[in-house]
């Protein structure tokens, strides 16, 4: 068995790599003034979210928490409308050959569109507004939700399905009583796979799309020529996305108890 | 109770077809005991499953009670050789997955599941989930969530196959107690002989592929049966003349096979 390692152990390489950082600006390893410097980053960072005390009226001063709550609610609402969809729509497709037939080729023929080609669309089609974040953000969150549904419906055994028809289940019982929970590792699978999508499509559709969230912050600070900003946007949506993933293998983890106890069994 | 008239089945294996079941006539009396026995391979369980619904026969008709069989019901329960539990069920939520699904009252099944759970002991284990269980209290919660049910037929498809001799003896012990009890019309696939002596009423020979009914022969032992009935002269009687016909049996695919 896989034992734990301590604390320390999981910090040796970021902070070798924080070192590297370091040293690699502070001894001009890469040409000056391109690169800011940890340090530099940290204080950047911590203006940003908590303000600055020297008055100076900069876009980079208190509006961490304002752009963070903008991405993170496009995230919510686009990962949540692509699970509503994706989530029944694979199990159909899943459950029907007939589903299957109609529905499954055209995803297949889409999906391999890159969201970041469907950009140009999206604003021609809902202009520069949430809705083409929306749009994006849930498209690209689709896709791997309703194909690992589908892996999991078609996954179901055999003898649970039969057994459930034995014991007087109808189709109706057997879909939600036998099939969704049997598929429902599949389905978190799919759903973690989407969360992280989300967080690729809000920073892609907030570049162009939006006015608005992390993105937009992330490009604009890149424009005006302030790195500093554009490395703690990027450590924010890191850290973000890695909370929202920590918070689906948690209900994960709840919901599918009985797996756990299969693994140690 | 269950009659089989002229069952053919056939099936196709990409280019070659296959002929697993041949001519097979079977009637099973109301309260009989009757076990499938066979080597493996011989269609037997195809047999079982063409009785509970699963499967239709290319020819012929199965009949249960006097109707033909469509779809699989919960008056036919059905034992499988993997216990196939609801994984993210407890017992007691597997052991009443049929009345709940039948829509019957809560009231009406939660004294009759607490007595089913208390018959097959496995009383305090009921939040358990089935990977904490063995694999001998696994079946037993498959047996029990059929039970509960009151099914006239009960189907076993060599429920005790994958389970080590010392848990199969205390599963063939509790099964004789249970069907003292509950007096079901039993059809019992196994390849274990001295499993379908001590079970049945009747024991079926099948031939090898394509399965036929070689021979029919009653099981007069006493009842109630216990595994002290395997030491038994009439046992051990029995035990060769069904041995016999199940080597000829092996033999005879054995050299099939070679000739293929």
């Amino acid at each position: 068995m896989r034992t734990r390692l301590p604390a320390p152990w999981l910090l040796v390489l970021p902070a070798l790599l924080v070192a590297l950082w370091h040293f690699a600006v502070d001894l001009r390893w890469v040409t000056e003034g391109l690169i800011p410097s940890p340090a530099q980053v940290l204080r950047s960072w911590y203006t940003w979210i908590f303000g600055s005390t020297t008055a100076m009226l900069s876009p980079y001063s208190g509006t961490w928490l304002d752009n963070v709550v903008y991405s993170s609610r496009r995230v919510l609402q686009g990962f949540g409308l692509a699970a509503l969809a994706a989530i029944p729509l694979g199990l159909l497709i899943g459950w029907s050959r007939l589903a299957s037939r109609v529905i499954d080729p055209t995803i297949q023929l889409l999906r391999p569109v890159p969201i970041t080609a469907w950009l140009p669309f999206a604003i021609a089609v809902f202009g520069i507004y949430d809705a083409s974040a929306l749009f994006l953000i849930g498209l690209g969150a689709f896709y791997p939700i309703v194909v690992n549904t589908t892996h999991g419906v078609r996954d179901t055994n055999l003898l649970l399905l039969r057994a459930a028809r034995m014991l007087g289940a109808g189709n109706g019982t057997v879909l939600a009583k036998v099939i969704f929970p049997s598929a429902l590792p599949s389905i978190f699978t799919g759903l973690r796979l989407g969360i992280g999508i989300a967080w690729t499509a809000v920073i892609v559709a907030e570049m162009i799309a939006v006015k608005s969230g992390l993105g937009y912050v992330l490009w604009d600070a890149y424009y005006v020529g302030r790195m500093d900003i554009c490395v703690a946007t990027m450590f924010s949506v890191g850290l973000l996305g890695f909370i929202s993933d920590r918070l689906i293998v948690w209900a994960a983890r709840f919901l599918l108890r009985w797996r756990t106890l299969e693994a140690h069994g | 109770m269950i009659e089989i008239r002229g069952v053919h089945k056939q099936f196709t294996k990409g280019e070659r077809r296959v002929v697993a079941l041949q001519d097979i006539d079977l009637t099973v009396a109301e309260r009989e005991f009757v076990a499938i026995l066979g080597p493996s391979g011989c269609g037997k369980s195809t047999l079982l499953n063409m009785v509970a619904g699963f499967d239709q026969p290319t020819r012929g008709s199965v009949k249960v009670a006097g109707e033909e069989i469509a779809a699989p019901a919960p008056s036919r329960g059905v034992v499988f050789q993997e216990p196939a539990l609801f994984p993210w069920l407890s017992v007691m939520d597997n052991v009443v997955f049929g009345p709940k699904t039948l829509g019957q009252p809560a009231a009406s099944y939660r004294a009759r599941a607490a007595q089913i759970i208390e018959q097959i002991g496995l009383s305090g284990f009921e939040a358990s989930y089935p990977a904490e269980l063995s694999g001998g209290m696994r079946q037993r919660v498959g047996i029990a969530r059929v039970l509960i049910l009151e099914p006239k037929v009960l189907l076993m498809d060599e429920p005790f196959g994958s389970l080590d001799a010392q848990t199969r003896t205390l599963m063939q012990e509790l099964l004789l107690a249970l069907w003292e009890r509950h007096q079901q019309t039993v059809l019992f696939v196994t390849h274990d002989i001295e499993e379908a002596i001590l079970l049945a009423d009747r024991v079926c020979v099948m031939t090898a592929r394509p399965g036929r009914i070689k021979k029919s022969i009653e099981v007069r032992m006493p009842r109630p049966r216990s595994i002290e009935s395997t030491t038994s002269p009439e046992f051990n009687a029995l035990r060769r003349e069904v041995l016999d016909l199940i080597r000829e049996e092996s033999v005879r695919a054995a050299m099939e096979t070679e000739r293929a």
